[in-house]
């Protein structure tokens, strides 16, 4: 074995972190020697991982604040083949949310999923948790093709083991079936994938891919990464495993597959493009397409969910969106030669994986206490439960006001900067097409804003629709507690993101492979302006609630039983109030055509209909139209083609519109790249 | 310095008078004398001494959205400039923070309404997030062309735009302001969108929302939608005229003006149009889009 590194603490990082693999690895093997009845399974479990991931935080924070990075060979267990581990900025970067999160996520599951109350499967939970947890480490760490695949196998197989922990449900099974077909289509793709790089270098370490290798070999390994990655990132429209799959996992491990298990998708594709020099500006544009389809549609489709942790995994597509719209414009920039564009995209690239790792983590943590306390994930089920569980209302509104991307929490910072690199190729002559996602991540935001309200409104606010709600409890403090330090990071993140601008700046340099130190966010974004605007508003919030209370106070005390205001209807029931279905229609029902809702509605044939039924969901669409014969989606194409002209002048100018878009893109980008 | 106290006093005390020149507008093209245009002033000092009557289903959440609502938009306002004077916040991608500052207020104001459990206050803010999904591209994209237009990244820059574009760039310009327009229509709940004094809940959109609200939170969240029809109404004038042709203080009083003709002008279409069909609102609001999309692509070359 041998340990190459400039400075001692980077191997210091290197070694901390490959201790703390070893160590989550292990962490559920001593309770496979205890009776699955012993509770002390489940506490050595999760003290190995909790100490574990401290270990790795230590690890990775010493990673992101070094460049370059320690590398260590291992002797080749195989002729020909070398394991190399390493730990750069990059690595250091995507391995803090695995430790965070994982570790919380240990914590959480204690209490979510009882020795007592799982007697089958709770020791195949935490062992395949903890491995899951060592082989993301190892993925961020591999330097070499051999030890990537090895660690990216582990992390598929045992992801499939956790998804089917429920088996005995045959929707969990379905759902864990697709998930390892894809998986393996993704694996295919890998082995091709370095299969060509070592054609290209010669060996399977990861280097830098030259921009004299063939254009056709670079553009195929770009198309792999595109695809392998883009289908454990859940990028559409690759995504028809994620919905199911993240629906049927424990809450604490829908958790960690939302908010880093599909990160591990971003993180080949931006270690793959980073490897490959000067890339042409289709990648770029590629991804960009990409983005903006994952971030509008994904958003759509939860808009149509009602299971609320099928909701937020759509919500994960839609946020994967955003981070390759990040990461796309980086590309466009790396091509444009623009390293502000550079700069500005990965920074919100980068920062929005942290983010929604933070957030979408603390959700899934919520609707794992929700499902707990009321044993329903159907949004039509809940209501009032912000009165039987205020702590897990408050820090669910905190992680739905983060998603939404609204100040002053953390996702804002990572959207202002992909809007202000979009806003910077804007404005810059020739380039305009590469603002027009703008739009579309603005629609985006509006449309979570609008998801999220009837999450949390029909949620926790208004009143019970069940029983199960109304006889609701509160998560105990092991279940909160990791949720408020979620919470908390977010909300510093979201006050101070200065914080999080040297691990920034150093990851970007080491992607771009330039020495750190190259260009300032801090130049680039107003980092210090989110902070003051961002105290402000808490601050204002906070002076003018403190003026009100204590007329609502006098007003709650003098009459505390009044009624909502039912205009003239005096005999309102919880079943009047709206529904998390009917709340969205007027939007989904413009996106009829994609979400394909299934509608069983009562035919109403007399004066006096009987007590009848009516139910409403959506599918998804890409996975079902894969099955329909070929024959039949032409001839729906066609049927399709005289439903276009309908009368609507609004209607002919939007088709020019979606001509014109298209044509101008392609006009300007053949200028750029004749110049 | 005397330029941000002049800025706040503006922000702060003129927003109620804007709805009260709406509401005398409206009311002469009735035949009707209407109330005073200082009416809106009375009845936030009236609301503002009353009592709040809460009702038992409503949580902390209902509270915080008036006084969110009115924070937001007086944020928003603070990035806006008044006549020639820079606005007292300017940075590089503050027109993001503007257009998420109202999302923000949004979001809670919605959440208020189902917090009551009532089916007409859900039905108020399924509508007002159904429709501002169209809004905001509307907006994002008059941002774009204005900042390709001024090579600026910041809203106080895109907003001078207009100096010396007018005759150049007539038509992206006057695209970018009717787009402008139809959002602040459809933000500020006016006619062809949604009816602020109709009587019917079935119909509203804005107005029912707030049913519940009562006393000083009633008062807070009419004071907050005056705010964001001055701010909507600042931004608008801005695309449609060159506002700091005239500077220092003589150029802020002709604002001001400004903004009372942009008042009298939506008052005259709330009094000559009619409220358009629910379901025909996003066909309004799609054309906004349209609108300063075309604005944006005419300029992209």
């Amino acid at each position: 074995m041998s340990i190459s590194s400039g400075e001692p603490w980077q191997s210091a990082a290197l070694l901390l972190l490959v201790g703390a693999g070893c160590l989550l690895a292990i962490s559920g093997v001593p309770g496979l020697l205890l009776s699955w009845r012993s509770i002390w399974g489940s506490r050595i479990a999760t003290a190995l991982v909790v100490a574990g991931s401290l270990l790795g935080l230590a690890g990775g924070s010493l990673a992101v604040g070094g460049h370059g990075g320690a590398v260590i060979g291992f002797p080749s267990p195989m002729p020909g083949f070398r394991a190399g581990l390493g730990a750069d900025a990059l690595s250091g970067f995507f391995s803090l949310p695995v430790f965070l999160v994982g570790g919380l996520g240990a914590l959480y599951g204690a209490s979510y999923w009882r020795p007592r109350s799982h007697p089958r499967n709770g020791r195949r939970l935490r062992l395949c948790y903890g491995l899951l947890l060592a082989s993301l480490t190892f993925i961020t760490l591999a330097r070499d093709g051999m030890a990537f695949l090895v660690a990216w196998e582990v992390m598929a197989l045992t992801n499939f083991l956790l998804v089917t922990t429920d088996d005995e449900d045959p929707a969990v099974g379905r759902a864990g079936w697709l998930y390892l077909l894809y998986s393996h289509v993704t694996i295919l793709c890998l082995f091709a994938l370095f299969l060509l790089e070592r054609q290209l270098s010669g060996d399977f370490a990861l280097g830098v891919i030259p921009a004299a290798a063939p254009q056709s070999l670079r553009t195929a390994i770009f198309v792999l990464a595109l695809v392998a990655f883009g289908i454990k990132a859940g990028a559409m429209p690759l995504h028809s495993w994620l919905p199911a799959a993240h629906a049927s996992a424990p809450s604490h491990v829908s958790a960690l597959m939302s908010g880093v298990v599909i990160k591990m998708g971003i993180y080949g594709l931006v270690r793959m493009c980073g490897l490959l020099a000067s890339p042409p500006l289709a990648w770029g544009i590629t991804l960009l397409a990409m983005g903006s389809l994952s971030a509008f549609f994904g958003v759509v489709f939860a808009l149509g969910q009602h299971d609320l942790k099928r909701l937020l995994a759509y919500h994960s597509i839609e946020n994967i969106g955003i981070i390759l719209l990040g990461l796309g414009l980086a590309l466009v920039g790396r091509s444009a030669g623009r390293p502000d564009w550079v700069m500005l995209g990965l920074a919100g690239c980068l920062l929005h994986v942290w983010n929604h790792a933070l957030f979408k983590s603390l959700l899934f943590f919520g609707a794992g206490s929700v499902a707990h306390a009321t044993g329903t994930r159907d949004l039509e089920r809940t209501g009032g439960l912000a009165r039987r569980m205020p702590a897990t209302a408050g820090l669910f509104l905190l992680g739905s006001i983060a998603i939404c991307g609204l100040p002053p929490l953390n996702g804002f910072v990572s959207e202002l900067f992909v809007y202000l690199g979009l806003v910077r190729a804007a404005v810059t002559p020739g380039s305009a097409w590469a603002a027009l996602p703008a739009p579309v991540l603005a629609a985006t935001g509006a449309l979570a804003v609008a998801c999220f309200v009837k999450v949390f409104g029909i949620t926790f606010l208004g009143t019970a629709r069940s029983s199960a709600a109304r006889d609701a409890h509160e998560s105990p403090p092991l279940m909160l507690a990791p949720m408020a330090v979620l919470a908390v990071v977010c909300a510093v993140l979201g006050v101070a993101p200065g914080l999080a601008a040297p691990a920034l700046e150093r990851a970007a340099a080491a992607w771009a492979g330039q020495p750190p130190g190259g260009l300032s966010l801090a130049g680039l974004a107003p980092l210090s302006w989110i902070s003051t605007t961002a105290a402000a508003l808490l601050a204002a919030a906070a002076l003018a609630t403190a003026a009100v209370l204590p007329a609502c106070r006098r007003g709650r005390r003098r009459a505390p039983a009044l009624p909502t205001w039912d205009c003239g209807y005096a005999a309102a029931s919880p079943r009047l109030q709206y529904t998390a279905s009917s709340f969205a229609q007027l939007i989904t029902s413009h996106f009829a055509w994609v979400l394909r809702p299934k509608v069983h509605a009562p035919r109403i044939e007399q004066l006096f209909p009987a007590p009848s039924h009516f139910d409403s969901h959506a599918e998804d669409l890409v996975l079902d139209s894969l099955l329909l014969p070929a024959s039949r989606g032409a001839t729906q194409v066609s049927a399709r083609m005289r439903a276009l002209p309908q009368g609507q002048l609004q209607r002919y100018i939007l088709y020019i519109l979606a001509v014109l878009v298209p044509l101008l893109i392609w006009a300007m980008a053949g200028e750029s790249a004749g110049r | 310095m005397w330029a941000v106290i002049a800025h706040a006093a503006v922000l702060a005390l003129l927003p109620p008078l804007l709805g009260g020149v709406v509401t005398r507008t409206k009311a002469l093209f009735a035949g009707r004398r209407g109330p005073g245009v200082w009416q809106p002033y009375f009845d936030l000092v009236k609301l503002l001494r009353k009592g709040v009557a809460l009702s038992a289903t409503t949580t902390w959440v209902f509270v915080l959205a008036p006084v969110l609502a009115v924070v937001t938009a007086v944020m928003a306002g603070l990035l806006v400039p008044l006549g020639s004077f820079a606005p007292p916040v300017a940075f590089a991608g503050d027109f993001v923070l503007f257009a998420y500052l109202f999302a923000l207020g949004r979001f809670f104001t919605a959440a208020a309404a189902l917090d009551t459990g009532s089916p007409f206050e859900g039905m108020g803010a399924a509508r007002e997030v159904g429709f501002a999904w169209l809004t905001e591209p509307a907006l994002f994209f008059a941002f774009l062309a204005l900042a390709r237009l001024s090579g600026s990244l910041s809203l106080a820059g895109m907003l001078r735009a207009t100096e010396g574009a007018w005759l150049q760039r007539t038509a992206p310009l006057v695209l970018t302001a009717a787009g402008v327009f139809i959002v602040l229509l459809a933000e500020c709940s006016r006619m062809p969108v949604d009816d602020p004094t109709t009587h019917l809940e079935l119909t509203m959109i804005h107005e029912v929302m707030v049913l519940d609200h009562s006393g000083p939170l009633l008062g807070l969240v009419e004071y907050g939608a005056a705010v964001k029809l001055f701010v909507l109404d600042a931004l608008l004038l801005h695309v449609m005229a060159p506002t700091a042709r005239v500077t220092g203080w003589p150029g802020l009083a002709l604002f001001v003006l400004g903004l009372l003709a942009v008042a009298v002008g939506i008052g005259v279409v709330e009094s000559t149009m009619a409220r358009l069909r629910l379901l025909h609102v996003p066909t309004l609001l799609i054309a906004a889009v349209l609108s300063c999309g075309f604005a944006f692509l005419l300029l992209s070359r």
